[in-house]
C-alpha cells in the first residue's frame, strides 16, 4: 500500500518533471508535432491549412491572450502579407525571398498605423475600432481592384519551385510546400517564444492583468501596447504570406471580417494566453470545418454553436482546461 | 454643380442617416445599461429585416410587419439575454461579445437554412411608391416615411426616458446598478427589457432599410460595421451622441456618393479615425469609459 503510493507519488512528480522539460522547449515539441501533422491528418490539404492559420492566430494571441485586447480586425494584416507577396511577385516580378519580407514589412507598417490609433482607446471600444479600421482595408482593396483583383481576388503569380542554396524544391508536391512552409512557421514559432521570454513578456502580462498598476511601476502602458500590435501584426502577416505562396491566389476574403472573426475563434476554442493554444485552435476548427461539411453546408451554425458553448463553459479553450485538469500539468502554461 | 441636386442628396442623406441612428441607438442603449456590446446586432438587424419581409408576405400588408418585426425580434432579444448573456455578467467584458459575436454565426447560417444565401427583393409599400415634391426636386415618399417614422421613434424614446418613472429607472440604472438593487428595484427585469429594447431597434432599422438595400444573409456585416462606427463617433452609451454621430456619417456618405461614388464607403471609417485622434471617447462619450 505504502510502496504504491510511493510509487504513484514519484511517477507524478516524474510526468511533472517530462511536462516541464516539454514546456521548456515549446518551439522545438511545436516543430516535432507539426513535422508529424501531414501524416496524422487525413489530408495534406488540411494539414497547410493548420499550419498557416496556426501561424496567424499564434501571432494574434500576442494580443488577445498575452495583452488582453480583443480586435477583431487582424484579418487586415493576414490578409495584406497575403496581398504583397502576390504583388510583389505577380506584379513587381520580384522573386519569392524578396517578396516575402516585403511584405512582411507592409503588414507590420499597417499594424502600426492601425494600432497607433486604436490603443488610444480601451477596452470595448478597441474592438469596434479594430474592426471598423479591418473593414476599411477591406473596402480600400475592394475598390483598388487595378492593383488588388478586387472582387475576384489577386491571381496570377504561381510560385512553382522554390530555389534554396543550389537546392531545387518542386514546390508543387504538397509534402515539400508544407516543409517549406513550416520553415516559416519555424521563424514565427522562435520569434513568438522569445517576445514571450523577453522581460517585454512579462510587462504585456503585467498590463493583461493590472493596466493601472503596469503605469504606475513605469512602464509606458501606451508604447507597450503599440509595440505588441506591431509585432503581432508582423507574425500574422507571415501567415499571410504562406497562404499566398500555398494557394497562388488571394481571395478578398481574407482580408474580411469573417476571416478577423475566425482568428478569433480559432484562438478561444484552443485555448487564449498559452503557447500550444493557437495551433490546436487552428487545427480543431478546420478539423471541424472539414468533418462537418461533409454532412452539411451549413458546417458554421455547428462551428458557431460549439464556440457559444466554448464561451459559456470552457473560456480557457482546449489547452487551458487541459492545464486545469492534468494533475501533473497545474501552474503551468 | 447643382444646388438642387446637392439639397436632393442631403435629404438621401438623413433617410440614411435615419436607419443607422435606428439601429446604433439600439447598440448603444444596451452597452449604456448592462455595459455589453452586441456582436450579434448586425444579424439581429438583417433578422429583423427578415422577419418584417416574411410577416409582409403573411399577413399581406407591410404595416403589419414593420409592426410585428421589431416586437418579435425584440421578444427573441429577450430570449437570447435570460437565456445567454445574463450567465456572463461580472465575467470579463470580452465575454459578452464574444458570445454574441458566435450567436452571429448560428443566426446568419440559420437565415441561410431557412431563406437562402440569395437576396430577396423588398417591395416597397404601395403606399409610398412614388415621390413627393419638395420644391427643389423629387424624393422616394418611403425615404420621406423613413424620416418621419424614426423621427417620431426618437421623440417617443426621448419622452419615454426623461418624463416617465420607467425611464428614470433606467436613467439610474445606468447610473450605478448597485444603489437601484438597494432601493428595491430588480435590476434583472430592467435590463432584461432593455436588451429586448436595443434587439428591436435593430429589427426595426432592419424592416425599414428592407426596401432600401437588398436583404440577404449577409447585410448585417456592413451595418455592423457602421453601427460600430457611429456610436464609436457619438461616444459609446450616449443616445445624443448617436443621433448626431448618424446624421454626421449619413449626410456625409451621400454627400461623398455625389462626387466620388467608390470613396463613399471608406469616408465613414475614415471619419470615425479622425475622431479617434482629437477625442478617443468620442463626440458625446465620458472620459472614463473610452
Amino acid at each position: 500500500m505504502a510502496v504504491e503510493s510511493t510509487g504513484e507519488a514519484s511517477s507524478l512528480s516524474q510526468s511533472r518533471r517530462l511536462f516541464a522539460v516539454l514546456s521548456d522547449h515549446r518551439v522545438l515539441v511545436s516543430l516535432v508535432a507539426l513535422a508529424l501533422l501531414p501524416w496524422l491528418l487525413p489530408s495534406k490539404a488540411l494539414a497547410v491549412n493548420v499550419l498557416i492559420y496556426g501561424v496567424v492566430v499564434m501571432g494574434y494571441n500576442l494580443l488577445f491572450g498575452y495583452t488582453g485586447l480583443l480586435s477583431f480586425g487582424h484579418a487586415a494584416f493576414f490578409g495584406t502579407g497575403a496581398y504583397l507577396t502576390g504583388i510583389a511577385i505577380g506584379r513587381w516580378g520580384l522573386p519569392w525571398f524578396a517578396a516575402v519580407p516585403l511584405a512582411i514589412a507592409a503588414g507590420t507598417a499597417l499594424a502600426v498605423l492601425i494600432g497607433a490609433i486604436s490603443t488610444r482607446t480601451r477596452g470595448i471600444y478597441f474592438s469596434m475600432v479594430t474592426l471598423a479600421l479591418a473593414q476599411l482595408v477591406y473596402y480600400v482593396a475592394l475598390q483598388a481592384s487595378s492593383f488588388t483583383g478586387g472582387e475576384n481576388g489577386l491571381r496570377g503569380f504561381t510560385v512553382d519551385r522554390i530555389d534554396l542554396l543550389g537546392l531545387q524544391i518542386n514546390f508543387l508536391d504538397p509534402v515539400n510546400k508544407y516543409y517549406v512552409l513550416m520553415a516559416f512557421a519555424a521563424l514565427a514559432l522562435w520569434v513568438q517564444s522569445r517576445i514571450l521570454n523577453s522581460p517585454f513578456g512579462a510587462v504585456i502580462e503585467a498590463i493583461r492583468e493590472n493596466e493601472q498598476r503596469a503605469r504606475a511601476c513605469g512602464y509606458d502602458v501606451e508604447r507597450c501596447k503599440l509595440i505588441v500590435f506591431m509585432l503581432s501584426g508582423a507574425i500574422s502577416a507571415i501567415g499571410g504570406c504562406m497562404s499566398a505562396l500555398h494557394l497562388s491566389i488571394v481571395p478578398l476574403d481574407s482580408l474580411h471580417y469573417q476571416t478577423s472573426g475566425m482568428i478569433v475563434m480559432m484562438v478561444l476554442l484552443g485555448g487564449a494566453r498559452s503557447f500550444f493554444g493557437p495551433f490546436i485552435g487552428a487545427a480543431t476548427f478546420l478539423i471541424l470545418e472539414d468533418v462537418v461539411s461533409l454532412w452539411t453546408p451549413h458546417w458554421q451554425i455547428v462551428v458557431g454553436a460549439i464556440f457559444v458553448v466554448f464561451v459559456l463553459f470552457l473560456p480557457k479553450g482546449i489547452w487551458g482546461t487541459l492545464l486545469d485538469v492534468l494533475p501533473f500539468a497545474r501552474e503551468r502554461r | 454643380m447643382d444646388l438642387s441636386l446637392i439639397i436632393m442628396q442631403l435629404f438621401s442623406g438623413i433617410a440614411l442617416a435615419a436607419v443607422l441612428v435606428i439601429t446604433a441607438l439600439g447598440l448603444t442603449i444596451v452597452f449604456g445599461m448592462l455595459g455589453v456590446v452586441n456582436f450579434a446586432h448586425g444579424a439581429l438587424f438583417m433578422i429583423g429585416a427578415y422577419a418584417g419581409l416574411y410577416l409582409a408576405s403573411l399577413t399581406g400588408s407591410f404595416w403589419w410587419g414593420l409592426l410585428l418585426a421589431p416586437v418579435l425580434v425584440g421578444a427573441f432579444g429577450m430570449l437570447i439575454e435570460f437565456v445567454l448573456v445574463r450567465r456572463l455578467y461580472g465575467r470579463s467584458i470580452d465575454d459578452p461579445l464574444l458570445l454574441t459575436f458566435g450567436l452571429s454565426y448560428i443566426l446568419v447560417e440559420g437565415v441561410r437554412i431557412v431563406f437562402g444565401s440569395d437576396g430577396i427583393p423588398f417591395p416597397t409599400p404601395p403606399q409610398l411608391i412614388g415621390v413627393v415634391d419638395l420644391g427643389v426636386g423629387f424624393f422616394p415618399k418611403y425615404r420621406l416615411f423613413v424620416i418621419a417614422l424614426v423621427a417620431v421613434v426618437l421623440l417617443v424614446l426621448w419622452l419615454m426616458l426623461e418624463r416617465t418613472r420607467v425611464g428614470l429607472i433606467v436613467r439610474a440604472g445606468a447610473r450605478d446598478p448597485q444603489i437601484m438593487r438597494v432601493l428595491g428595484v430588480d435590476i434583472g427585469k430592467v435590463w432584461l427589457a432593455i436588451f429586448g429594447l436595443g434587439v428591436g431597434l435593430a429589427a426595426l432599422g432592419g424592416v425599414l432599410a428592407g426596401p432600401m438595400r437588398s436583404v440577404n444573409p449577409e447585410m448585417g456585416t456592413l451595418v455592423l460595421a457602421e453601427a460600430f462606427v457611429v456610436t464609436v463617433i457619438g461616444g459609446l452609451g450616449s443616445i445624443v451622441g448617436a443621433v448626431v454621430a448618424g446624421l454626421m456619417v449619413g449626410i456625409c456618405i451621400s454627400m461623398v456618393a455625389l462626387f466620388a461614388p467608390e470613396m463613399a464607403t471608406i469616408v465613414m471609417f475614415a471619419l470615425m479615425a479622425a475622431v479617434l485622434l482629437v477625442r478617443p471617447q468620442g463626440l458625446f462619450g465620458l472620459k472614463g469609459r473610452a
